[in-house]
């Protein structure tokens, strides 16, 4: 590890002198692993509010079922009829939604932008160790953007058949009408999935190569154990949604039958392969959010983690169970009531990690001098919306109430509280790293006030879907005045719809922040939270090569706050400390 | 780091193996999820899979078998000659394999022409479903090796690689191995499956 850490730095040293890189090449083919993260942060926030737009028209055709959409009288037929969302649209606008949120806004934001920023800079090192993959890995993934926008404009509209694309429906045009939409939908998440391997790999070679001196693994922040396991998570489960996407695209285009039952297909079999990769998946979403709440929640607490040990190894073990529990999504497809069993004791296993995570951010609490910055409200929120959303889904777990709740808005309830929640694990990232990354401080005034309504609005948005679910309402139906018995719950419907449009607008507030401060925001100091982290060691924003002449030397863990002896309440992680400390040994 | 190499060059040595090792992991489970498939199908439609292999040509398959074992020999010798310094043999190591490689493909293709000139097509059934895809995507990642290969070779005439400077043709030759060891389970499930 030494010798290592010292070649790189040689090699590094050398590289860091021949500097003036071009316009292209400082900001559009970089290859610097800062510049890479900002580019995939304006990605994701981009693609985060097409995401957020198909939501609210979602959430106008169910709260005024068939009416004119307000301002969208221009869409064009089929599309719309001057404003109304016909079913096919609407079936369009889910399946279109979750994609899009799911792997080009939460995935660019929580692991392209911050694995790709934090990694080198919170381990010691001057950059990723394959910094020509890394800009491939952007560059594909904006390919893969591309393409997926694309499918709005073709004939027949976009993918319609869920962001599961459960087969058959997905596997022949002749169920939704849908042609090309679903092939580039295919086509987008194959190339996406190039994209993500190859920061995968960028990230586990870095992390587990190009440590700086003194850096153990039992040292590392939490947030970088989180982005750890995610890409092992990513490299083992993104190549099998591959493989099935392959089959499906070859059943679509080729005429094969893999997932048609006509040609003696199997349409269970798209299911399993599909939630191998999609279970796994969640935790790729949720845990590097995780890390980041760890690492806020320390910082703004003046305190230690609690039971930093117990934090990396729920991790590991939640990335582990992560493989063995995707059978929970398919109690209802037709599964052997055994399997479902076992499924179901696996799934509910997973409640023991994530228990010790939320005591032990608990015990970080406990006795802290607690800080209410912007990053620390967001990161408070990311803890209690987490475990609503895991105390929900202890619910879908238990397989004879499953059957009772599933597919209904219950599961829409969960799921928006485990994956949406992490918005606040975003928000908490965001502010809390905006001044290392832009050189410049968020306004603290207006992201506090952001925070209040978007957490008052998430949970009036998100809290009564429980309700809808359990009076039976399903998902993925486009009027529920249809049916007699959603009648009386229109008015509910009506709030949710209210409560969503104040929450996108909430949104308003921090991409003004967020533009705002990019030119005119003040100027930050090196460490302005007074963290320990080795990234704060760095100037903000930190120049190519990070580091300067030398690289740090990592004395002791990352959660050195408020030491006995020391005179400032915290104590970075490049500082010499003679007395005894406890973590990280 | 049991290695005597010079502390310049040894960790890059090091940390472009492990990407490519990493990258591996990730093949075989895109392989895996294929295989899973086939495991499936197999059970689903015994008599099916029974009754179509025979279709394929064993003697093609067989030889397509020993063209790539051959070409993992030569791409590994090659590997071994750089490692002591001899850029000659590692052209000509790498010519080999890149000559087999293309040898694959051209049995691949007329294997696949004489199947649909038999009518057989990837819709005919479950079984050429899976032969199709399999094959077909063994077929892309031999076209990829054989790109890559090329591009070591052209390096190689161009005097980029050393005795201390080969981890590129080690990279190539890792995944050139893991698309031979991808074919050595193909060739039996598909071609002797009974």
């Amino acid at each position: 590890m030494m010798s290592e850490s010292a070649g790189v730095q040689a090699a590094h040293a050398a590289h860091a002198h021949h500097e003036e890189l071009g316009f292209l090449r400082t900001y559009v083919f970089s290859t610097d692993h800062k510049m890479i993260g900002r580019q995939f942060l304006f990605l994701g926030l981009l693609m985060l509010v097409v995401g957020g737009l198909l939501a609210m028209m979602m959430r106008w055709q169910l709260g005024w079922p068939e009416t004119p959409v307000p301002g969208m009288s221009w869409a064009p037929e089929p599309y719309m009829f001057e404003g109304i969302i016909p079913p096919q649209t609407y079936n369009m606008l889910f399946t279109m939604h979750a994609t899009i949120m799911i792997f080009f806004a939460v995935m660019p934001i929580m692991i392209g932008c911050f694995g790709n920023f934090l990694i080198p800079l919170m381990i010691g090192a001057r950059d990723m160790a394959f910094p020509f993959l890394n800009m491939l890995s952007f560059w594909t993934g904006a390919v893969a953007g591309v393409v997926m926008l694309a499918g709005f404009f073709v004939p027949g509209g976009h993918a319609a058949s869920g962001w599961t694309a459960y087969a058959p429906l997905s596997a022949s045009a002749i169920y939704t009408g849908v042609d090309w939409g679903q092939n580039l939908w295919n086509i987008s998440l194959i190339i996406i999935g190039a994209s993500s391997l190859m920061g995968s790999i960028n990230y586990i070679t870095t992390i587990i190569n190009l440590r700086a001196r003194g850096m153990t693994w039992f040292r590392l922040p939490l947030v970088i154990w989180s982005l750890f396991i995610t890409a092992i998570l990513l490299l083992l489960a993104l190549p099998v949604l591959t493989a099935a996407l392959a089959m499906l695209l070859a059943d679509r285009m080729l005429g094969t039958h893999f997932f048609l039952p006509a040609g003696g297909g199997e349409p269970l079999l798209w299911q399993h392969l599909f939630w191998y990769f999609g279970h796994p998946e969640v935790y790729v979403l949720v845990l590097p959010a995780m890390g980041v709440t760890s690492d806020v929640l320390s910082t703004f607490s003046r305190k230690p983690i609690f039971g930093y040990r117990a934090m990396a190894m729920s991790m590991i073990s939640i990335g582990f169970l992560s493989w063995i529990v995707w059978g929970h999504h398919m109690f209802l497809s037709g599964m052997n009531p055994a399997l479902g069993t076992a499924f179901m004791m696996s799934t509910m296993v997973i409640a023991v990690p994530s228990a010790i995570k939320t005591f032990n951010w608990l015990g970080t609490l406990w006795g802290g001098s607690i800080r209410l910055t912007t990053p620390m409200l967001n990161g408070l929120a990311f803890v209690s919306i987490f475990v609503i959303g895991g105390l929900s889904g202890v619910f879908m777990a238990s397989t004879p109430v499953d059957i009772f709740i599933h597919d209904t808005y219950f599961i829409v309830a969960h799921f928006h509280y485990v994956v949406a929640g992490i918005v606040f694990g975003l928000f908490a990232a965001v502010t809390y790293w905006f001044p290392k990354m832009f050189g410049r401080m968020m306004n603290e005034t207006l992201g506090k006030i952001h925070f209040v309504l978007t957490f008052i609005f998430f949970n009036l948005t998100f809290f009564p879907m429980h309700f809808l679910g359990v009076a039976g309402h399903m998902r993925r139906i486009w009027n529920p005045l249809q049916y007699e018995f959603l009648q009386p719950l229109q008015g509910m419907n009506q709030f949710i719809s209210v409560s969503a449009f104040l929450l996108g607008l909430s949104q308003i507030l921090f991409l003004v922040n967020l533009c705002w401060s990019l030119f005119a925001g003040k100027k930050a100091e090196v460490n302005p939270w007074h963290a320990n982290t080795l990234e704060w060691a760095a100037p903000s924003p930190p120049p190519h090569g990070n580091w300067g002449e030398h690289l740090p030397v990592v004395h002791h863990g990352p959660y050195e706050y408020s030491v006995p002896g020391v005179e400032e309440d915290y104590l970075p992680q490049t500082t010499p400390h003679a007395l005894p400390v406890t973590a990280g040994h | 780091m049991e290695h005597a190499a010079g502390v310049e060059e040894f960790p890059r040595f090091e940390t472009s193996k492990m990407g490519v090792w990493i990258f591996l992991f990730s093949e075989v489970l895109l392989f895996g999820g294929l295989f899973a498939t086939y495991a499936v199908f197999r059970s689903l439609f015994v008599q099916d899979f029974a009754r179509d292999h025979r279709e394929l040509d064993v003697t093609l398959g067989a030889i397509n078998t020993v063209v790539l074992l051959c070409s993992s020999l030569s791409v590994a010798l090659g590997v071994a000659s750089i490692q002591r310094g001899k850029t000659r043999p590692l052209k000509l190591c790498l010519g080999v394999t890149i000559l087999l490689g293309f040898v694959f493909l051209v049995i691949k293709y007329f294997e696949y022409s004489g199947k649909f000139a038999h009518g057989i097509y990837p819709w005919t059934s479950s079984f050429f479903s899976i032969y199709f895809l399999m094959t077909g995507i063994h077929g892309l990642h031999v076209l990829g090796g054989v790109i890559a290969l090329s591009l070591m070779l052209f390096w190689a005439f161009q005097g980029r690689f050393s005795a201390t400077n080969y981890v590129r043709v080690e990279g190539t030759a890792l995944y050139w191995h893991l698309v031979d060891i991808v074919w050595i389970y193909l060739f039996p499930l598909l071609y002797l499956v009974a």
